[in-house]
């Protein structure tokens, strides 16, 4: 039995960029002065010809980005998601996504994951801020493997722009390194006929619990990550509302704007279920243990499994 | 004696080119029924003499991956742009009536998808030189000869962002970028000094690590030397070009009048615009 249960998908963008910038010489990683966080480190040593460090300074990092890919670069400005989110966001909108230019968004320390570091580092907002922004794709992996084989696809075969966000802690295994991903095809864990369990990020593994409490007390589970949460996978949802009687979407993102909203909006245009939201109550973190931030908004195995039972009475 | 009249006669050229910008931009507008005159027509000298003479660049073909660059970082002033684009022609001249109209690639601030030409969109403030600074920095580590030229206006650089963009400049000893101020001293609600004064300028690019010179941006032989100095000196620093504009240049009832940032001539105006212009200053 391997000791290791998991690693951070922060790793994951680490190795990942490191593969890309060594097949593609004009992959580009733009630095904010996090990289030692950002898990940057090996490609800066690897490839310092496709380094850049803009000190703290995002909002040039992404100027400068756009600027590059004008000239064929293929840049990841790399940060944390409440900055490559938020510090930016204009820059993101002007100089990237406006022009529709091929630069990458890659955010370590997404939703709660920066737990001790208090609501000023906690990136709750990012998915809901970048899914509104045209031309942009937005990405959530859950795992180690699922965000290496995502950036990847977004460095290599994708064009265009393209927020991922990655996390701090280690997080399980879900799938190995032989699973395929498409951005924007939704990952089926499991099919079912009672509920349809809808998630993303580090909250996926805890959804993976709370299907297994279900499935033993007889629920048959639908279980998707939809770890691109733009462009959505619609097929998905359409399928859950016709095999299933309800949707459940968790995630660590505020209520608003994510990934719930996001099924929401497909499920109230054409009907059919239920939806039920398990995600971040309108409202800022503090320091804290991670488990304890995500019990303070329900988001726990528990909740999935009652909110399950409650939709099925 | 002969280069001298040579020399006189790339001045006189370039001047007349800079009249054909000011009337251009001011047929746009005014067929627009909006836009922005007063910051089109302090640059129309330092554009006439970078889209007529300093560019490399091959309007038959705008994506020439060795052209040199220009990101016009104070967006609002595309019509002395577009002017250029159509005078040395990106597109025809009769383009330019379509400026901020439905399905125009003359957009009311630059858009590089739509506008052959326009190598980065801009139009909000601040963001346009840290473009360049990709593009001047993609350059060097491509060891290609192009240079990026990107007009900053004044007011423009109380933006913070600015100021990240030449530190990176600086930090990458970027020599192929050149960076000019158009220094007309006007901004949207007042003049600079009441605004948001921006003190010297020059001393400040100078502190960054840049290599200033200022000039007097309406005098062609300057803004040339200037560019020329750019050209021939590299010496690892950025170049900056700090150019004292008139705001509204050329036409004496807009010249220093915070009111034509961003205000249409009607037709009276317009006529007598045209008329000063072609008159001769």
């Amino acid at each position: 039995m391997d000791a290791i249960q998991g690693l951070p998908t922060r790793d994951a963008y680490g190795k990942a960029i490191v593969a890309l910038g060594e097949k593609n010489r004009n992959v580009y990683v733009v630095d904010c002065d996090i990289g030692k966080s950002c898990k940057t480190g090996e490609f800066m040593q690897s490839f310092p010809q496709q380094y850049v460090n803009v000190g703290i300074a995002e909002q040039n990092g992404c100027g400068l980005a756009a600027g590059l890919a004008t000239c064929g670069k293929i840049p990841f400005v790399t940060t944390y998601a409440v900055f490559g989110s938020m510090r930016m966001l204009e820059q993101i909108r002007q100089e990237v996504c406006y022009p529709n230019l091929n630069v990458k968004i890659a955010c370590s320390h997404g939703g709660f994951t920066p737990a001790n570091d208090g609501a000023s580092h906690q990136g709750i907002e990012d998915l809901g801020v970048l899914r509104t922004i045209p031309n942009m794709t937005v990405i959530a992996p859950a795992d180690y493997h699922s965000a290496y084989a995502l950036v990847k696809a977004a460095g290599a075969d994708h064009y265009g722009p393209v927020y991922l966000r990655f996390t701090r802690d280690a997080v399980p295994f879900i799938y190995s390194e032989d699973d395929t991903f498409e951005i924007g095809k939704a990952k089926v864990l499991s099919n079912g006929s009672d509920i349809t369990i809808i998630s993303n990020g580090d909250i996926l593994s805890r959804c993976v619990a709370a299907k297994d409490r279900l499935v033993e007390s007889g629920i048959s589970v639908r279980l998707l990550d939809m770890h691109t949460i733009k462009p959505i996978d619609k097929e998905a949802v359409l399928d859950s509302i016709a095999t299933t009687k309800g949707i459940i979407t968790v995630e660590d993102h505020n209520i608003i704007n994510g990934l719930g909203s996001a099924v929401s909006e497909i499920v109230a245009e054409v009907g059919g279920c239920r939806v039920s939201r398990i995600g971040i109550q309108d409202q800022f973190g503090e320091s804290a243990p991670y488990e304890r931030l995500l019990e303070k908004n329900f988001i726990t195995v528990e909740n999935i499994v009652e909110t399950a039972i409650r939709m099925l009475k | 004696m002969i280069q001298n009249q040579k020399k006189d006669a790339v001045v006189q050229k370039l001047e007349a080119q800079a009249k054909e910008l000011r009337k251009t931009i001011l047929t746009m507008i005014h067929e627009a029924k909006s836009g922005h005159p007063g910051g089109s027509l302090s640059a129309a000298d330092i554009m006439a003499v970078l889209y007529f003479e300093e560019l490399q660049i091959r309007p038959q073909d705008p994506h020439w991956e060795e052209r040199d660059r220009f990101v016009l970082s104070k967006g609002h002033v595309c019509p002395v742009l577009y002017s250029c684009l159509a005078l040395r022609g990106y597109f025809p001249m009769d383009v330019v009536k379509t400026l901020r109209k439905e399905g125009s690639m003359l957009q009311g601030h630059p858009d590089m998808k739509r506008c052959p030409g326009v190598d980065i969109s801009t139009g909000s403030l601040g963001q346009g030189l840290s473009t360049a600074v990709g593009m001047a920095l993609a350059g060097k580590r491509d060891d290609r000869k192009y240079r990026v030229f990107c007009l900053v206006g004044d007011g423009e650089s109380q933006e913070g962002q600015i100021w990240e963009a030449v530190q990176t400049a600086v930090k990458y000893q970027l020599d192929n970028l050149v960076i000019i101020v158009d220094n007309n001293g006007l901004q949207n609600d007042n003049t600079c000094e009441v605004v948001m004064p921006l003190g010297d300028l020059a001393v400040k690019f100078e502190a960054f690590g840049c290599a200033v010179q200022r000039i007097d941006g309406h005098s062609i032989p300057e803004i040339r030397a200037a560019f020329g100095f750019a050209r021939e000196h590299r010496g690892g620093k950025p170049h900056c070009i700090v150019a004292k504009t008139v705001k509204g240049k050329g036409v004496s009832f807009m010249e220093h009048v915070v009111a034509w940032h961003g205000t249409p001539p009607n037709d009276e105006q317009y006529g007598a615009a045209i008329q000063e212009i072609e008159g001769g200053v």
